[in-house]
């Protein structure tokens, strides 16, 4: 059965290959756009917490919604722009999955920036955008990166969900053999979206590291 | 110059309104450093606060150099005033050098000119530039973090610095140490400074004047010497505490109460039954031992008595000499350590020039109770 799926994948690899390419393309730009709506949304209820909870609740509510459901909900209302197949509403699910996480943790990791440093920073004379800049995201950046990790490895896994939308990627071994029987070809399927899930998240710790600032890391060694 | 002309803020409003302080009034003179002092949730932190802006006057005006700081910018006051909060307060993901060159890249200097600057602040506050520059905060002691707290302050040479607990966090002895070098760097720069402080030991070493604060109502504005001798209430009276006599000592020093010409010399060469009978002629309880111009110790009636040959053999040596800038409380204590009324002063080349007794002491603990007791009945 093991060596039947790596003989499958062997025999099918270029497909194997542009599979797993056009998954990482639909998730890629799913998180490109989460990331760029959801962190700047972050940022902003930090500055307005009237509206702060209504959003982070909002978010955690369309995390709920089963992603079959999801994509049954958006197929009515994107048809009439002939858009209800393909990849188009799966990159739609899949930002509006991200959100939660990305809006959560940016909102989290900047209110927990210290009141001190803050002060500090008004203190000194910065401005909004400057104290933003020089010193709440960079110490705030791990906690956002840390939001995006865990956005992709989950889109990854609802992504092998969306092929029964037609947006294609690694689900369509799993959907095509459960259809033919052919265990085989789920089983591909299914590591291959494992082993894409696993990559994934180690760029982003690697990432998560790298934007760590020094003087943080600095810290946390002569801490242990 | 600071001017608060009838300050008043109130947190909150109908309900829930919290008057945090009552029309305050007083002045900053220039150069001196002002301590704001009191119990917690007394006001002094929201009066400093309020100085840069961080909270908004709810009535009543501040002025630096007679413009209104609410016809300021709020961030380019900020920018003027130089700001040191505890050393928590630096960035921890910039190093030192960003960190003191915070205020001058906000105000858009030259890269050249703000590195000569970061050098020169770091030496300024006894940092080596080449070792500290590009550290991490991190890698400072609480201590030398608070340094480059003062030095971040001070990098844009601001006229006005606002402290707020500033030496809060580090132990007693660094704290003292940095008090010290703090004050050393005032008698050079001789900024106007706003200082907030919780601590009376702090705020009678730092201050030229001290601000008694209590629930938000400016208690008493004098300097520590007044303060302490002539406490206008039971309130600054029990703030100060029971030892404010101890205290009125620590503001003084020995050069105020030195007796430059002492009459109880005797040379160290001279023979034990002629000393003898210069202290009983002259009635004198004990005579100083000088050796050339150097005092070695003190012989009395007693010891000179038994003795058979020159003082020198008889003296007991003094523990320790004291210097013209010992404060009376510390010659009190080596008073009591040692069991002795009496200790000689020397210069800084070693040479002798007066004695500090028991009684100098004593005499202007009574004289600073009489001031008082004179103040209290004008009062009546």
């Amino acid at each position: 059965m093991v060596s039947g799926v790596f003989q499958f994948i062997a025999n099918n690899f270029p497909q194997a290959l542009y599979l797993t390419g056009e998954h990482v393309w639909i998730v890629g730009v799913a998180l490109f756009i989460a990331a760029a709506t959801g962190i700047p949304l972050g940022l902003y209820i930090t500055e307005h917490e009237d509206i702060a909870s209504p959003i982070i609740s909002g978010a955690n509510i369309i995390m709920t919604i089963p992603s079959i459901a999801l994509f049954g909900i958006m197929l009515p209302l994107l048809s009439p722009l002939n858009m209800g197949l393909g990849k188009i509403p799966a990159i739609i699910a899949l930002i509006l999955y991200s959100q939660l996480p990305i809006i959560r943790n940016t909102y989290t990791a900047i209110k927990n920036v210290p009141p001190d440093l803050v002060d500090a920073a008004i203190g000194v004379g910065m401005s909004r955008w400057q104290r933003l800049k020089e010193v709440e995201i960079p110490l705030a950046a791990p906690v956002i990166i840390a939001g995006l990790r865990t956005a992709a490895v989950m889109n990854i896994g609802i992504a092998a969900i969306a092929v029964y939308i037609g947006s294609g990627g690694l689900g369509v071994y799993i959907q095509q053999g459960i259809d033919r029987a052919y265990p085989e070809m789920i089983l591909s399927g299914a590591l291959l979206v494992s082993i894409l899930a696993l990559i994934v998240d180690g760029i982003m710790a690697l990432l998560e590291r790298a934007i760590t600032p020094e003087g943080i890391k600095v810290r946390k060694k002569l801490m242990q | 110059m600071i001017t608060y002309k009838s300050v008043t803020k109130i947190f909150g409003s109908g309900k829930d309104a919290v008057t945090a302080l009552d029309s305050i009034n007083f002045v900053v003179p220039k150069g001196e450093i002002v301590v704001l002092l009191g119990p917690s949730g007394c006001g002094k932190t929201t009066t400093l606060r309020l100085t840069n802006r961080l909270e908004t006057v709810t009535q009543g005006n501040i002025f630096i150099e007679n413009q209104n700081i609410m016809d300021i910018n709020p961030v380019e006051l900020r920018q003027r005033l130089g700001y040191v909060i505890q050393a928590i307060g630096l960035f921890p993901n910039k190093t030192i050098a960003e960190n003191i060159s915070v205020v001058p890249n906000l105000l858009g200097w030259k890269k050249d000119k703000t590195g000569k600057r970061v050098d020169e602040m770091l030496q300024l506050v006894n940092l080596q530039p080449d070792i500290y520059r590009n550290r991490y905060p991190a890698e400072l002691s609480g201590g030398q973090q608070q340094r480059v707290g003062v030095a971040r302050g001070l990098a844009a040479d601001p006229d006005i610095l606002l402290m707020d607990e500033p030496f809060g966090a580090i132990d007693p002895i660094n704290r003292e140490q940095i008090q010290n070098e703090f004050l050393k760097l005032q008698a050079q720069l001789k900024k106007t400074i706003v200082f907030v402080s919780h601590d009376i030991h702090e705020a009678i070493k730092v201050g030229d004047r001290i601000a008694l604060f209590d629930k938000g109502k400016l208690i008493q504005y004098d300097s520590p010497e007044v303060i302490l001798t002539q406490p206008k209430n039971k309130f600054v009276a029990d703030f100060v505490g029971a030892d404010r006599a101890l205290k009125v000592l620590g503001l003084i020093t020995v050069s105020e109460v030195m007796n430059h010409n002492p009459k109880n010399l005797v040379r160290a060469d001279e023979r034990t039954e002629h000393a003898l009978k210069f202290i009983n002629d002259k009635k004198f309880r004990y005579g100083i031992v000088i050796n050339g111009s150097i005092p070695v110790g003190y012989v009395t009636p007693a010891m000179l008595t038994y003795g058979e040959g020159i003082v020198l053999e008889v003296t007991e040596k003094y523990p320790l000499f004291l210097k013209e800038h010992t404060s009376l409380r510390d010659v009190l204590s080596f008073m009591l350590m040692y069991d002795l009324t009496a200790f000689c002063v020397l210069d800084d080349n070693g040479n002798f020039t007066g004695t500090v007794t028991y009684h100098d002491i004593q005499h202007v603990v009574k004289k600073s109770y009489t001031d008082e007791a004179a103040s209290d009945e004008g009062a009546q």
